[in-house]
């Protein structure tokens, strides 16, 4: 036998998912919302876009090549932070200020935990916690969506010099006839005013100039994308919405008119997009189904009683944040239960058979057997 | 559509759906020719190696037992041509060691026939004799884990079986040996299994088919025994479904204990090709000489599947089913069993045994696209956890293997009720070798726990 005959352990076939498909499909599902962000905001958004991704991208190259990690640029896992980094800035937010993002997203909420898989935090969280922090002022400084001419001309905080502090976006806004509160994001304006923007202009984002980002319902249709291809897990985002408006029910039947309505809370600010697509971020969520919806549950408890109680606007990152540092806690408490060793060791109602026959078939005439809940023609997986 | 199945409350939670790649399933089971030299090991099955009981030189008919049971988990061989024992020495096995084996010389002109064996009515046998005469057949499980089939079917003292099982599912990709047996050999396991009943005691058995066999569930219904306590009962078709618990669980929506035997609940479960071939041997008289083994994969030319004379290198196998070794000169694959838990061997001389259900063979360029896939840290996805049919958590094992903290992962983390089915292996998108890790994690613990 002179042909050479190899050795492998089995299993010796291999499913067809991958790392880069999954994280290809995400950016995939993320384009869409990108295309409407620019939609609203023209060249400020799409220049943000680029550059805080870009700013992902080099940095993460950096970090690949001085091997300390694992990961590459082609599983695409930097694009998604730098996409999802952008999509949470506000639109004019200025371009140099939004590299130092994307820097320290990966820096710090990637590369210092040892690359793709490792880290603890949702990078694009982080890189926005970090600006956050460094800029308070620029990233409260919202403008109104659907500007006349913002196709042709930037916003003129977006081209702020590195270092310097960007422009006054009130007086240009004043300038243009708009007033500046039209520039408060939704959130702000019922924190500070008592405004309540209705739900259904939240929801699709198209009601004229509001400072908001891209529609929530065109996040849950791209979600939804993921999570029937199964790139995503339904659970968290289910139970992000669901623990967040039911806490949300919860407080306005109690104290009314005090706080809005449980739909706006649902809408506004970056709830949609943080459920759907920071807190089911892979590797920052537990990997258990019953910890899904634990960590889920809590981020959106947490969501709703960080705006409501504290002096911040918006509570979604620190939420999201504050259960990825619970994660690990919560894997911990929700292991699986191993086959044999649960409740279902006795037998379910209804399965075909029973377990001692005393009689010994289901098509006996007198025997009081479950009826089969079995599809007919179910689809076949070839 | 997990949630839609554990409504259904037909399948075992998880597990997964590999693409079923079944080539032959159509294609009438024929029979290969005998090879001039046939190595009939003397540990084919899980317990004693048997003892022979010829000399080097004798002549051997066809059916002739030429080794003993050594006893009570043991079997006898039975010479699968009509020969003369050339040698008993060591010869490769397919685990790797060198066993005991008796090389028989085949006598070309001879026509072949089973001569041995006297016609027994088994009808009038005690049950006890119906186990003493399964034995006397040399019969193992025939699914892969050659056990003594004796030893299965004996009921313990104290313990009590009402149901037999009888696992038609083959849900192993590209395995469809049981499939032609349950279509060809309907009536044959008819037999088998109103022998195995009164062997164990049970008053009904039910045969469990994967939905995606239609005409095998057919062909059961038309030979189903008058007297109505035998059932063809279709499951749905998803890997593992054939492991006894997972097949338990769809029939009777109920999880064996962990760390016991489906004998805790009243049943035995038995392999349809087993039990055909049982429902053939038995009546006869005769012994195991010959299984049916799918010889499939990319690599093989005239795939389908052969009966085979057990002791047949599988250098002739290949080379009869158009798997030449000559033209492979590149690499490939040759794997005895499924492609999920099948183990890859290092020569071709090595001979087909009792539990061989299959042979496959991939070429280099089937595999070149799974050894191109770089290999992620765990990101986490959880899709192992998801399909884990045990209900383990790979993903923590994984990294706990990676740290070697084998105790936690025994303990905490339950893996020994790791059955290596391979489920996470293969969903897992960042290409990491989980139950390969494992089986080194068990086998290390299994030290610990010797030492
Ligand atoms: S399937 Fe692989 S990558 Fe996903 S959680 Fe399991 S071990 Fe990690
Ligand atoms: S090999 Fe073990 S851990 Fe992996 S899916 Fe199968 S039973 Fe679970």
């Amino acid at each position: 036998m002179k042909a050479s005959v190899e050795i492998r352990s089995a299993p010796h076939i291999k499913g067809p998912r991958s790392v880069e498909q999954i994280m290809a499909n995400v950016v995939y599902s993320l384009l869409p919302i990108c295309a409407f962000f620019v939609y609203q905001y023209g060249l400020s958004a799409a220049a943000s876009i680029l550059v805080v991704t870009a700013a992902c991208l080099l940095t993460e190259r950096a970090f690949v090549r001085t091997g300390t990690q694992a990961g590459s640029l082609s599983d695409f896992s930097a694009t998604i932070t730098g996409l999802l980094l952008a999509l949470t800035l506000p639109p004019g937010f200025p371009l140099w200020m939004g590299a130092v993002a994307g820097i320290s997203a990966i820096a710090l909420g990637k590369a210092l935990f040892g690359g793709i898989g490792f880290n603890v935090f949702n990078p694009a969280l982080v890189g926005r916690a970090f600006v956050q922090a460094a800029f308070p002022a620029a990233i409260a400084t919202y403008t109104p969506s659907f500007l006349p001419g913002r196709f042709t001309e930037f916003i003129p905080s977006s081209l702020a010099w590195p270092l310097m502090a960007p422009a006054d976006t009130a007086a240009w806004l004043k300038a243009m006839q708009y007033d500046a509160m039209a520039s408060a994001s939704p959130l702000a304006r019922w924190k500070f005013e008592g405004f309540v923007t209705p739900a259904w202009d939240l929801v699709t984002s198209l009601a004229g100039h509001m400072a908001v980002g891209p529609s929530p319902l065109l996040i849950v249709l791209c979600g939804a994308y993921l999570a029937l291809r199964r790139f995503m897990d339904w659970r968290i985002p289910v139970a992000v919405l669901g623990s967040a408006g039911l806490s949300a029910l919860i407080i306005y039947a109690a104290f009314g008119t005090k706080y809005p309505d449980p739909f706006f809370m649902l809408f506004s600010g970056g709830l949609v997009l943080g459920a759907v697509y920071m807190a089911t971020d892979m590797a920052t969520s537990p990997v258990t189904p019953r910890g899904m919806w634990l960590y889920g549950g809590l981020i959106g408890v947490l969501t709703v009683m960080i705006r409501y109680y504290s002096g911040l606007p918006e509570g979604v990152m620190y939420a999201i944040l504050i259960g990825n540092a619970a994660t690990p806690l919560i894997e911990r408490v929700t292991q699986p239960t191993p086959f044999g060793k649960g409740a279902s060791i006795h037998a379910r109602k209804s399965a075909s058979y029973t377990m001692h026959p005393d009689y010994i078939s289901r098509e006996e005439a007198s025997a009081k057997t479950p009826k089969k809940r079995f599809l007919k023609n179910k689809p076949k997986k070839t | 559509m997990k949630l839609l199945s554990y409504f259904r409350g037909e399948a075992f939670q998880r597990g997964v759906h590999p693409p079923s790649c079944k080539l032959t399933a159509d294609r009438p089971i024929r029979r290969l020719p005998f090879a001039p030299r046939l190595v009939v090991p003397l540990s084919q099955h899980i317990g004693k190696p048997s003892r022979p009981i010829v000399r080097v030189g004798e002549e051997v008919v066809r059916g002739q037992p030429i080794a003993e049971a050594n006893g009570w988990l043991s079997v006898p061989q039975h010479a699968p041509a009509t020969g003369v024992v050339e040698a008993i020495e060591l010869r490769p096995s397919a685990r790797g060691p060198w066993t005991e084996s008796i090389v028989i010389r085949v006598y070309e002109a001879s026509t072949q026939e089973v001569l041995w064996g006297a016609p027994q009515d088994l009808d009038a046998f005690p049950p006890q004799d119906i186990i003493l005469a399964v034995q006397r057949t040399g019969m193992v499980g025939l699914g892969g884990a050659a056990f003594p089939s004796h030893a299965k079917l004996s009921v313990p003292e104290g313990a009590s079986v009402e149901t037999l099982v009888v696992n038609g599912c083959e849900c192993e990709p590209y395995l469809t040996c049981d499939h032609r047996m349950m279509v060809e050999h309907a009536r044959d396991l008819m037999v088998g299994i109103r022998h195995a009943m009164r062997a164990t005691g049970a008053s009904r058995a039910i045969i469990g088919v994967e939905d995606n066999k239609p005409e095998a569930a057919a062909a059961m219904r038309a030979a189903l025994p008058p007297g109505g306590n035998v059932f063809v009962e279709e499951v749905p078709t998803k890997y593992p479904q054939g492991s006894e618990k997972m097949l338990i669980t769809a029939l009777f929506g109920v999880e064996v204990p962990s760390g016991k035997l489906p004998l805790s609940l009243g049943m035995i479960v038995n392999n349809v090709g087993t039990l055909a071939a049982l429902g053939r041997l038995l009546p006869a008289g005769q012994g195991l000489v010959e299984r049916v083994v799918t010889v499939t994969g990319p690599g093989v030319g005239r795939p389908g599947d052969y009966r085979v004379p057990l002791g047949t290198p599988l250098s002739f196998v290949l080379d009869y089913a158009g798997a030449p070794a000559s033209v492979a000169n590149d690499s490939r694959q040759v794997i005895l069993g499924g492609p999920m838990m099948g183990q890859a061997i290092a020569s071709l001389d090595v001979p087909v045994t009792k539990g061989v259900s299959g042979v496959l063979v991939f070429r280099g360029e089937d595999m070149a696209a799974r050894e191109g896939r770089r290999t992620y840290p765990c990101i986490k996805c959880g899709e192992c956890v998801e399909s884990c049919p045990m209900g383990l958590n790979p993903s923590m094992l994984g990294m706990l293997a990676l740290r070697r903290e084998y105790d936690a992962m025994g303990g905490q983390y339950h893996l020994g009720d790791c059955f290596e089915c391979g489920c996470c292996t293969w969903i897992c998108p960042s290409n990491i070798p989980l139950v390969q890790q494992f089986r080194v994690a068990k086998q290390i613990l299994r030290e610990k726990a010797a030492a």
